[in-house]
């Protein structure tokens, strides 16, 4: 059971922190309400409604998503980086294939020009 | 003298211990082969055998008739010990702790049914090439008809209970097919589907059964589990039995699953004679007499079945009163025998034998009557209501003849085979003694003089009184083709019964297999002179009825009793009510199943399962935010019963 | 500096795989990602000839190499139940072979579905991104083409299912779910004709896949906070020496348990099912009705079998009751099904509560039935969908039942092929439906589940029902005038529905040898 009490406590100051900010912005702050500040926060614009089954460009999406792809497929060198002497041969024909497997799923991509704006 | 007496009196049968086949007996196998090469040639061939179909379905029906013939005269050459030979095909499944054969095996009890099959069958082959002279699709029907011959002959050679099923669910299919086999008529289609979920039932039954003896034995062979039986105890041997019992209902159309039988009608008569008179309806008897080694050690399993026995022969000799249908009158009358046999069955060590006999009479007798109804809705236009018919007797000399000897032996008059048959089970009943030995006479003996009411007015309906024909029938009599296998029938009627009664010699073939009875007290006691006059009384009552009276065409409203038995008792009804009116509602949300008409579809567990499954079936709403809401209550559900276990 | 750091750091010991013992995968991998290439630098016109060879004869290797595997004299040596190899990753034991034997022959058959493109061009959308309806989607229609990814996407999967069943930590395990899933959902919405549907089904199965991965990732980690490890034998050896915490083992066994029946579709996590059936192209169907399941089947055999297998009185209680509501549940709910897929996949789910029992034996007798039941009824069960794929109206398959009416006038050999598929389902003697369901039904009999067995053998005869309607539908009624039309099938069709046939009918009179094999598979269990 010990070994739960430090995470007891973080829960605890947590919620406490949570509800201590809410009652103390509720007690102290001024209260002027109007529309804008009823709606969702979105980055203090008021938001635009999108009219119903409106297509919009994925382009953007879609580069976002394979910078992620092959950011998060780097990390997995770093280890290999810091270890390669000891890791040896093997650790060196793994990295390649790896790399040479991220390197298909790159020319995919691209001949299917996912790398094209237009 | 009392069930138990009985059974200590009785010699333990001897099936336990079998040969190898030899000679003509290794040979058993051409039995499945032949009819099965027939059927295979007839429903693959396609129209290419359309001009000789007919004819090869004979001869692979004759073909097994006399591969059963050279086998049961090997069999008589042996000594009564020696009689059970096994035939090993091959290893179905043969995995370490899972062994299934398939092999046929040859004794007594197997073979009796193998000439009745056979014999019987091949009779029905040659009377259905003029039955179906008109039909185009003839050479189908053979195909069909030589597809149960096999499957009804691997139900009664199988030594084991797989093999038995696997015959079991194959005569299921060929009744099936047989029955819808006119499938423009929307009437045959439903019949087919009752039956079939009649029968689904009732193999429930069966294929538990079998599970509980694998489980119990280790076993399915015969030998295998009736030489364990004797180690189980009294539940299991009585839960075996009972589960038994449902698979015999079903399949030989006793209480409570008998309402197919009638509306298996639908199908061509020489199907009716077959099927659903001869051979397949008696299965189930077959299934409990071959399983006597169980049903001797489970007495109250044995007092189930002779109770459904005697109440279906009431019933249906109740129903077969007031049938106006000639086919489902004799249907009716088919219930009521094979309760007679099931009485028997149920009588223990000594009604096995009887049973057996009843049944062998009756292949032939009601075979006769069948091809006699047969040969007369061919001749009047496809007309069954006996209203309208009347004075055949003169005009369809042949068939009045054969019916008549037919009629004579159902009705139990000496010398014909019925009384033969009959009147001892009707003694064997009192002879159990006590309340329920009284009780199950008592109904065997009232059904005596009920058969010979309903069918004395089905004789004076069709064959005397004034013509009351359509006026475009013009019954003549059938054509050789069909009138020689009734005439080899209606030989039999007369002498079958005598035959294998007179000096016990069905029962003394069949002991190695059932054990012997004590002796019997001969034929003519005062017991069987009471059934022969409660006999007169009932033919009186219908001539008094039908006979001297003038029958109108269009049926009189008749008493309450008249009209209940009209509605097949209310069995539709009762299911109806009970079961299936809670579930209707709900099962019309599904639209396809009210088009295909549930109300004709079968009366009792589709309607109440398919209430059940509308209603589950909005579970299905097609939202994920649901399905994933019914994952989460059952994950925790899950969760909640792991945990549970530990508490 | 440097070498305060090489002091302070572990020595790394070398991994070690065998790569020999890992062919079959790394095979299908490797065909997967030459299939990427393929579909990168081939020309159009080459890719579908090129991918199908590719696709074949992958899986055809993969096969031959499992059967050198599992005939080797070393890896079985002394009695030996096999070997874990990839650093305790994968384990390389008789069952997980033969279950991989089983998924590589399915697979091959069920990619014959998928090259089907004679009639109406294949079953797959031209291009998945353009709106169903839309202008871009009739062009690519008229141009005729489709999608060649779904070789290589189909390549991906089978070697997720492949590693599923193998996987010897939860880990590995979860990885092969995703690498086997993923495909799945992407090919679920790729149907040519009636997109919206198919994407529905693709979002479906997709959200609820997530959900329920996220249940066995979360019964991961309970597991671990167990016993430390996400080995399955460390997990074992800890259960059978602890009960201190045990909230964690028994939640952890539920929530892993959620994962695996949610994609064996057992009530009460089979919503996906008939959904995902119904949209998916009918190829894809045939590939998850028979293939992951196989799959899905493979790894709950493995968890429950060597993680829990010393807590059988513990977790049976619980899959009793999955089994009875799934065998009811799937057998009742298919009466009213009007559409052929959707009865198929309630035969399905009901066809996984009849495995379960099985499974819930857990003894030898229960695993080597429970594998003889995936083999026989996938090979039926591609056979039954590739008849779907026949039968056509304008609007791609005619579906609905209605439109089935009196298919036997029309095409005897179609219809028979497709009753006869329904028998076999039912559990009818001399088809494999009987030798199979008599395998599982002895097994759960045998180690005292015999009330499992009467609620298998009611269930069997209740989705008789459904299956006895469609066979009288196509047989006694008269077909309606402006009914589908049933397409001659190409050799591709034609070889996988005569193998389906003809694997059902040897396998209900001869059962011995595929028996006698999963038994001698089964006879050490799995390898710890």
């Amino acid at each position: 059971m010990s070994y739960y009490v430090p995470v007891i406590v973080l829960g605890g100051l947590a919620a406490f922190f949570a509800i201590f900010s809410l009652v103390m912005g509720a007690l102290s702050g001024p209260k002027r309400w109007n529309r804008a500040k009823l709606e969702a926060y979105e980055c203090g614009i008021e938001p635009t409604r999108q009219p119903a089954g409106i297509r919009f460009p994925v382009k953007y999406y879609l580069t976002a998503m394979l910078f992620i792809v092959f950011d998060i497929e780097i990390i997995f060198l770093y280890p290999w980086a810091v270890a390669f002497d000891r890791l040896g041969v093997f650790g060196l024909v793994e990295m390649v294939t790896f790399v040479a497997t991220v390197l298909v799923a790159y020319a995919y991509v691209w001949r299917r020009g996912g790398l094209e704006w237009d | 003298m009392t069930g138990s007496l009985a059974a200590t009196l009785v010699r333990p049968a001897m099936a336990l211990t079998t040969l190898p086949a030899v000679g003509a007996q290794h040979a058993a196998w051409l039995l499945l082969a032949f009819p099965a090469f027939g059927a295979i040639v007839l429903l693959l061939g396609g129209k290419r055998t359309n001009a000789w179909g007919h004819l090869l379905g004979v001869a692979m029906a004759l073909g097994a008739f006399v591969v059963g013939v050279l086998a049961f005269v090997q069999m008589l050459g042996y000594p009564a010990s020696q009689r059970s030979r096994d035939l090993h095909l091959y290893s179905w499944i043969p995995v370490a702790h899972f062994q299934v054969s398939i092999g046929l095996l040859l004794d007594p009890l197997s073979i009796c049914f193998v000439l009745l099959i056979t014999g019987v069958g091949s009779l029905i082959h040659i009377y259905a090439i003029g039955y179906m002279s008109h039909d185009p699709e003839r050479r189908r029907f053979f195909g069909y008809l030589n597809l149960f011959i096999t499957a009804m002959l691997l139900l009664v050679l199988s030594d084991n209970y797989v093999g038995l099923y696997a015959g079991w669910e194959g005569v299921g299919l060929a009744s099936y097919l047989l029955i819808g086999f006119w499938q423009y008529k929307p009437s045959a289609a439903v019949a087919a589907k009752k039956a079939f979920i009649a029968n689904r039932v009732g193999d429930v039954g069966l294929s538990l059964a079998i599970m509980a003896m694998f489980a119990t034995f280790g076993s399915v062979s015969f030998t295998g589990v009736f030489g364990a039986v004797g180690g189980a105890s009294h539940g299991v041997t009585t839960a075996i039995g009972l589960l038994l019992l449902l698979g015999a209902t079903g399949k030989s159309a006793q209480l409570p699953l008998q309402s197919w039988l009638l509306d298996a009608m639908e199908g061509p008569t020489p199907v009716s004679a077959l099927i659903h008179a001869a051979t397949m309806v008696t299965a189930g008897v077959y299934l409990i007499v071959r399983s006597a080694p169980i049903f001797n050690l489970a007495p109250d399993a044995r007092l189930a079945v002779a109770i459904v026995g005697a109440v279906t022969l009431l019933f249906g000799a109740i129903i077969g009163c007031a049938k106006d249908d000639i086919k489902k009158a004799l249907a009716g009358s088919t219930m009521s025998q094979i309760g007679y046999m099931m009485l028997a069955a149920g009588l223990g060590p000594i009604g096995y034998a009887l049973a057996i006999a009843h049944l062998l009479a009756h292949g032939f007798f009601k075979a006769g009557l069948f091809l006699g109804a047969g040969s007369i809705k061919h001749s009047m236009n496809d007309e069954v209501d006996m209203r309208r018919f009347g004075g055949l007797a003169t005009v369809m000399k042949i068939t009045f003849v054969t019916f008549g000897f037919a009629y004579l032996a159902i009705i139990g008059i000496p010398p014909f085979s019925g009384f033969f048959t009959k009147d001892p089970i009707i003694d064997a009943a009192y002879s159990r003694g006590g309340v329920s030995g009284a009780l199950l006479g008592t109904a065997a003996l009232l059904g005596a003089g009920i058969t010979a009411f309903y069918m004395t007015r089905i004789m004076l309906m069709t064959f005397t009184g004034k013509r009351r024909w359509e006026d475009a029938a013009h019954p003549h009599e059938v054509g050789p083709v069909m009138t020689s296998p009734m005439i080899i029938l209606a030989i039999g009627s007369l002498g079958a019964g005598g035959f294998l009664m007179i000096s016990n010699r069905l029962i003394n073939f069949l002991a190695p297999v059932v054990g012997t009875p004590p002796l019997s007290h001969g034929f003519f006691t005062p017991l069987s002179f009471l059934s022969l006059a409660l006999v007169v009384v009932g033919g009186a009552l219908a001539w008094a009825m039908y006979g001297r009276r003038e029958v109108p065409v269009t049926a009189p409203h008749g008493n309450p009793i008249t009209v209940a038995a009209r509605k097949d008792l209310y069995g539709d009804a009762f299911n109806e009510s009970v079961l299936m009116r809670p579930g209707q509602w709900l099962a019309r949300l599904s639209v396809f199943f009210d088009n295909r008409g549930v109300d004709g579809l079968v009366n009792t567990l589709a309607a109440t399962l398919g209430g059940t499954s509308g209603r589950m079936r909005k579970v299905q709403t097609g939202f994920v935010r649901s399905y994933a809401l019914s994952m989460l209550v059952g994950a925790v559900l899950l969760i909640g019963a792991l945990l549970l276990v530990r508490l | 500096m440097t070498g305060s750091f090489a002091a302070l750091a572990p020595v790394i010991p070398t991994p070690h795989i065998e790569y020999g013992q890992l062919s079959p995968m790394l095979l299908v991998f490797g065909a997967a990602i030459v299939g990427v290439l393929v579909e990168a630098f081939a020309p159009r016109s080459l890719r579908r000839s090129l991918h199908l060879a590719l696709t074949l004869g992958s899986l055809a290797g993969a096969f031959v190499l499992t059967i050198v595997i599992a005939t080797s004299s070393t890896l079985f040596a002394g009695g030996s139940a096999g070997h874990i190899a990839a650093m305790g990753a994968v384990a390389v034991d008789r069952p997980t072979l033969f279950i991989q034997g089983t998924i590589l022959v399915l697979a091959f058959i069920s990619v014959l579905l998928i090259a089907e493109s004679s009639h109406d061009v294949s079953a797959f959308a031209a291009q998945a991104a353009a709106v169903p309806g839309s202008p871009e989607e009739r062009e690519g229609l008229l141009a005729g083409i489709s999608h060649t990814e779904v070789y290589p996407l189909t390549l991906f999967a089978i070697g997720g299912m492949l590693l599923f069943p193998a996987s010897n930590d939860l880990l590995t395990m979860f990885v092969a779910l995703e690498v086997l899933s993923l495909p799945l959902y992407l090919l679920s919405g790729l149907a040519r004709r009636r997109r919206l549907l198919s994407q529905e089904a693709a979002m479906k199965y997709f959200l609820l896949g997530a959900f329920s991965s996220a249940f066995f990732l979360f019964g991961i980690a309970m597991l671990y906070g167990f016993s430390g490890s996400v080995k399955l034998g460390a997990i074992a050896a800890a259960a059978s020496g602890n009960t201190a915490s045990s909230v964690l083992l028994y939640a952890g066994i539920a929530l892993i348990g959620v994962g695996l029946l949610f994609k064996i579709g057992a009530v009460p996590f089979q919503s996906w099912k008939p959904d995902v059936y119904q949209g998916s192209p009918t190829p894809v169907t045939a590939l998850m009705a028979s293939c992951t399941l196989v799959s899905a089947f493979g790894a709950l055999l493995r968890v429950f079998y060597v993680a829990f297998g010393q807590l059988t009185w513990d977790w049976r209680p619980a899959m009793w009751a999955v089994a009875i509501v799934t065998m009811l549940g799937g057998a009742i709910i298919a009466i009213t099904q009007t559409d052929v897929k959707r009865l198929l996949a309630y035969s399905s789910i009901a066809q996984a509560g009849y495995i379960l029992t099985g499974v819930i034996a857990a003894t030898t007798a229960g695993l080597s039935s429970s594998m003889f039941y995936l083999a026989a009824y996938g090979i039926a069960t591609i056979g039954a969908f590739a008849i779907v794929t026949l039968i056509r109206d304008p609007g791609g398959e005619a579906g609905h039942l209605s439109s089935w009416a009196g298919l036997g006038k029309r095409s005897p050999l179609v219809a028979g092929t497709f009753a006869f598929f329904l028998i076999a389902f039912a559990g009818i003697p001399l088809t494999s439906g009987f030798s199979s369901k008599f395998a599982v039904f002895q097994a759960a009999a045998a180690s005292g589940g015999l009330p499992l067995v009467i609620i298998g053998v009611i269930s069997s005869a209740i989705i008789a029902f459904p299956y006895v309607r469609v066979i009288v539908l196509m047989f006694f009624s008269e077909p309606a005038p402006d009914g589908p039309i049933v397409v001659r099938p190409s050799a591709y069709t034609s070889l996988a529905v005569g193998v389906g046939v003809l694997a059902t009918l040897v396998l209900g009179f001869i059962p011995e040898p595929l028996l006698r094999l999963a038994h001698d598979a089964a006879a050490q269990l799995f390898v710890r």
